[in-house]
C-alpha cells in the first residue's frame, strides 16, 4: 500500500506510542488521509468531488438520525409528523430541509465524481475495482433515496412507490408475485413505509462501508491524475496532509456556502409541490415524476412504445437496469491504454456528447410524456448505448492519442524559479529547486 | 489435534478407513457445514416471509358493494385490497361499441363477454390500476377525460381503454384486470 516515499507514522508524545502499539488507529488514519499518504501533486479542481460527496453522506446521516428522532413511520401519521417537524419542532425545518437538499448535493458531487472518472479515465487498470465499488455505491444511494422519498407519505410519495415497485411487475410470471412481497401488500401501505423507514435507516451505513471499500481500493494504486501518467517518482506526489485537507476543506467550505443558499432561499427548488398533499391511493397526480436525479432513468424507461417480441414495458425496465449496469463493463470497453481524456481528442469530442445525451435525457425524463418529449427520449436511450456499446471499443481501436508527458512533474514543472516554491513565498536560493 | 491426527492415520483401522473412500474426520467435516448450512437457509425463511402480506392485509381481501345505485353511462370507485375497483353501468351505445372492434386488432384480445359474467354483460368491472405502471386512469368521476376510446384514459403516460376497460393506445401491455367477483344479488356484488 502506497509508495515507498510515503512518510512512516513516528508518534513523539509517549501516550502516543502507547496506543500505536496497543491500536494503531492513528498510524491508520495517518497512512489513509493523513501525512502518510503520498498523492499526485497535479490533481485539479474535479479531484474534489469525492471528498465532498463523503462530506454530504455524512450531513446525511446526522440529519437523518436526529429527523428519525421526531419521524413517524404510520400511514396515517408520516405525513403529518413531517409537518410536525416542518412547524414545531426546535430548528426541524432547518434539519428537514438539509436532509431533502443534501440528498440532491450529495448525487450532484457523486455525478460529477463520475463523470471526472469517466473524462480521466480513472475506471481502467489498475482503478477497475474501485470503480466498481463506487457503482454499487451509487445503486445504494439511487434505493436509499428513493426510499427516503416515501417516507413523507405525500402524493409523489405514494404514487412514486407504486410506479417504482411496478417496474418488477413487468417481469413475466415471477413479477408480480416479487412486487407483492416487497410491497407486503397489494399496493403501498403500512408494511411499505415501514420496511422502506427500516431499510432508509440501515441503507446509509452500508454505503459508508462500501465507501471504505472504495477508498482503500483506491489507496492500493493511489489516486489518478488528470495527465493520467502513473506516478514515478517522489515529486510527482505532495503528502495528503496538509496540501489535500487543506484544498478539499476550502472546496467543502465553498460548495456548503452553495448548499447554505438553496436551503435558505430555495429550500422546496428541487422537490415538487405535490409531495405537500397528502398520500391519497385513490387519485393519481396527473404528472408522476421522480426526483431530478432519476430523470435521465425514467427517460430511458418510457422511450420504450412499442411491443417487439416482448412487450414494451419490459424492454424500458431491462433499458433502464441494463444503463446502470453497463457502466460496471466499461473498463473492458474502453480498451485504450491512455487513461486522460486530455490526450484523446476523439473520445474528448464525444464525452461531452454523451454529457449532453445525459443531460438531454434528464430534460426528457423530467417532462410529461408528450410525442416530442418520448421522441427525444428514444433519440437520447439509443444514442447512450450506442456510445458504450460501439463509438467507445471503436475509438479506444483506431484513435491517435497524443503524447504524453514523461511524468506528472514534467507536465506541471518547467524548471522556471517561480516553481522552487509556493505561490507567494520567493524562492530560497536562486538555484533552481529539484 | 495435529498430531493426533498423523498419529490415526498412521494406525491400521485409519487405512481401512481409507480403504473405503471416506475418512472419519472428512465425514464429520461435511456433515457439520452441510448441518450449519440447512440450519443456516431455514432461518432464511422466516426472515423472507415475514415481507409478504400479513394476515390482516390478506383478511381485507374481499369486500362487498351495493350497485343498485348506479345508472347507464355511471360508475363507481369501490376500494379493494387499498387498490380502486372500477365499477361501471355500460350503456348499450358502449356495449355496441365494445362489440364492434375485431378481437384480431386487439393487443390483449378479449372480448366483453369475456370480461363481464354471463346476463350482467352491462356491469363491468375492473382494478382501477393501469397495467403500465400502477397509476389510477381517470374516467369514472363525471366529466373525467375517458381517451379516444371512450373508456378510461391513463394521465401518466397516456394509455387508451376502450368501454370494455382494453387497452387500445398507449404504452400499457394488457387489459385493465378484471378481479375475482360474484354477483351475490342483481344490485349487490362481492370482490376477492
Amino acid at each position: 500500500m502506497s509508495f515507498s516515499w510515503a512518510r512512516p507514522y513516528e508518534p513523539k508524545h509517549p501516550l502516543a506510542r502507547w496506543i500505536d502499539e496497543r491500536l494503531p488507529l492513528p498510524r491508520l488514519v495517518y497512512g489513509a488521509v493523513g501525512g502518510g499518504y503520498p498523492v499526485p501533486r497535479n490533481l485539479n479542481y474535479w479531484w474534489n468531488f469525492g471528498v465532498l460527496a463523503g462530506v454530504f453522506l455524512t450531513i446525511q446521516i446526522i440529519t437523518g438520525i436526529v429527523l428519525a428522532m421526531h419521524y413517524y413511520a404510520s400511514a396515517d401519521g408520516a405525513f403529518n409528523s413531517v409537518e410536525h417537524i416542518m412547524r414545531n419542532v426546535n430548528a426541524g425545518w432547518f434539519l428537514r430541509y438539509a436532509h431533502a437538499n443534501g440528498a440532491s448535493f450529495f448525487f450532484i458531487a457523486t455525478y460529477i465524481h463520475i463523470f471526472r472518472g469517466i473524462y480521466y479515465g480513472s475506471y481502467k487498470a489498475p482503478r477497475e475495482l474501485v470503480w466498481m465499488l463506487g457503482l454499487v455505491i451509487y445503486l445504494l444511494m439511487m434505493a436509499t433515496a428513493f426510499m427516503g422519498y416515501v417516507l413523507p407519505w405525500g402524493q409523489m410519495s405514494y404514487w412514486g412507490a407504486q410506479v417504482i415497485t411496478g417496474f418488477f411487475s413487468a417481469f413475466p410470471l415471477v413479477g408480480e408475485p416479487v412486487r407483492v412481497w416487497l410491497l407486503g401488500g397489494f399496493a403501498p401501505d403500512q408494511a411499505t413505509l415501514t420496511r422502506f423507514f427500516s431499510l432508509h435507516y440501515l441503507l446509509p451505513f452500508v454505503i459508508a462501508a462500501v465507501v471504505v471499500l472504495h477508498i482503500w481500493a483506491l489507496h492500493i494504486p493511489g489516486s489518478n491524475n488528470p495527465t493520467g501518467v502513473d506516478v514515478k517518482e517522489e515529486r510527482d506526489t505532495l503528502p495528503f496532509h496538509p496540501f489535500y485537507t487543506a484544498k478539499d476543506g476550502w472546496f467543502a467550505g465553498l460548495m456548503l456556502l452553495l448548499f447554505a443558499l438553496v436551503l435558505y432561499y430555495a429550500p422546496n427548488a428541487l422537490g415538487h409541490a405535490d409531495n405537500y398533499i397528502p398520500a391519497n391511493p385513490l387519485a393519481t397526480p396527473a404528472h408522476i415524476v421522480p426526483e431530478w436525479y432519476f430523470w435521465p432513468f425514467y427517460a430511458i424507461l418510457r422511450a420504450f412504445t412499442v411491443d417487439f417480441i416482448i412487450p414494451a414495458k419490459l424492454w424500458g425496465v431491462l433499458a433502464m437496469f441494463a444503463s446502470i449496469l453497463l457502466l460496471f463493463f466499461l473498463p473492458w470497453l474502453d480498451k485504450s491504454p491512455v487513461r486522460s481524456g486530455s490526450y484523446r481528442p476523439v473520445f474528448r469530442t464525444f464525452f461531452w456528447i454523451l454529457v449532453f445525451d445525459i443531460v438531454l435525457l434528464g430534460w426528457a425524463g423530467g417532462r410529461a410524456a408528450t410525442p416530442t418529449v418520448v421522441a427525444v427520449s428514444q433519440i437520447a436511450s439509443a444514442y447512450y448505448f450506442v456510445h458504450f456499446l460501439i463509438i467507445l471499443p471503436l475509438i479506444s481501436k483506431y484513435e491517435r492519442p497524443l503524447p504524453l508527458p514523461n511524468s506528472i512533474s514534467d507536465s506541471v514543472l518547467h524548471g522556471e524559479e517561480r516553481e522552487a516554491a509556493p505561490a507567494g513565498i520567493p524562492p530560497r536560493t536562486t538555484t533552481v529547486a529539484e | 489435534m495435529a498430531t493426533l491426527e498423523q498419529s490415526t492415520t498412521g494406525s491400521s483401522t485409519a487405512s481401512s478407513q481409507e480403504a473405503d473412500g471416506v475418512r472419519r474426520r472428512d465425514f464429520l467435516n461435511i456433515a457439520a457445514v452441510s448441518f450449519a448450512g440447512v440450519g443456516g437457509v431455514a432461518v432464511l425463511v422466516p426472515l423472507v416471509t415475514q415481507m409478504s402480506p400479513s394476515a390482516d392485509v390478506l383478511a381485507m381481501a374481499s369486500v362487498e358493494v351495493d350497485i343498485s345505485a348506479v345508472q347507464p353511462g355511471q360508475a363507481i370507485k369501490a376500494m379493494w385490497r387499498k387498490q380502486p375497483v372500477f365499477i361501471r353501468n355500460l350503456t348499450p351505445q358502449e356495449i355496441q361499441a365494445a362489440n364492434s372492434v375485431p378481437v384480431s386488432q386487439l393487443r390483449d384480445p378479449e372480448t366483453l363477454a369475456d370480461r363481464t359474467k354471463p346476463g350482467h354483460l352491462n356491469w363491468l368491472i375492473n382494478i382501477g390500476v393501469c397495467t403500465h405502471l400502477g397509476c389510477v386512469p381517470l374516467g369514472v368521476g363525471e366529466g373525467e377525460n375517458r381517451g379516444e376510446y371512450g373508456g378510461y384514459f391513463c394521465p401518466c403516460h397516456g394509455s387508451h381503454y376502450d368501454t370494455a376497460a382494453r387497452i387500445r393506445k398507449g404504452p400499457a401491455p394488457t387489459n385493465l384486470v378484471v378481479p375475482d367477483y360474484e354477483f351475490l344479488s342483481d344490485t349487490s356484488i362481492r370482490i376477492g
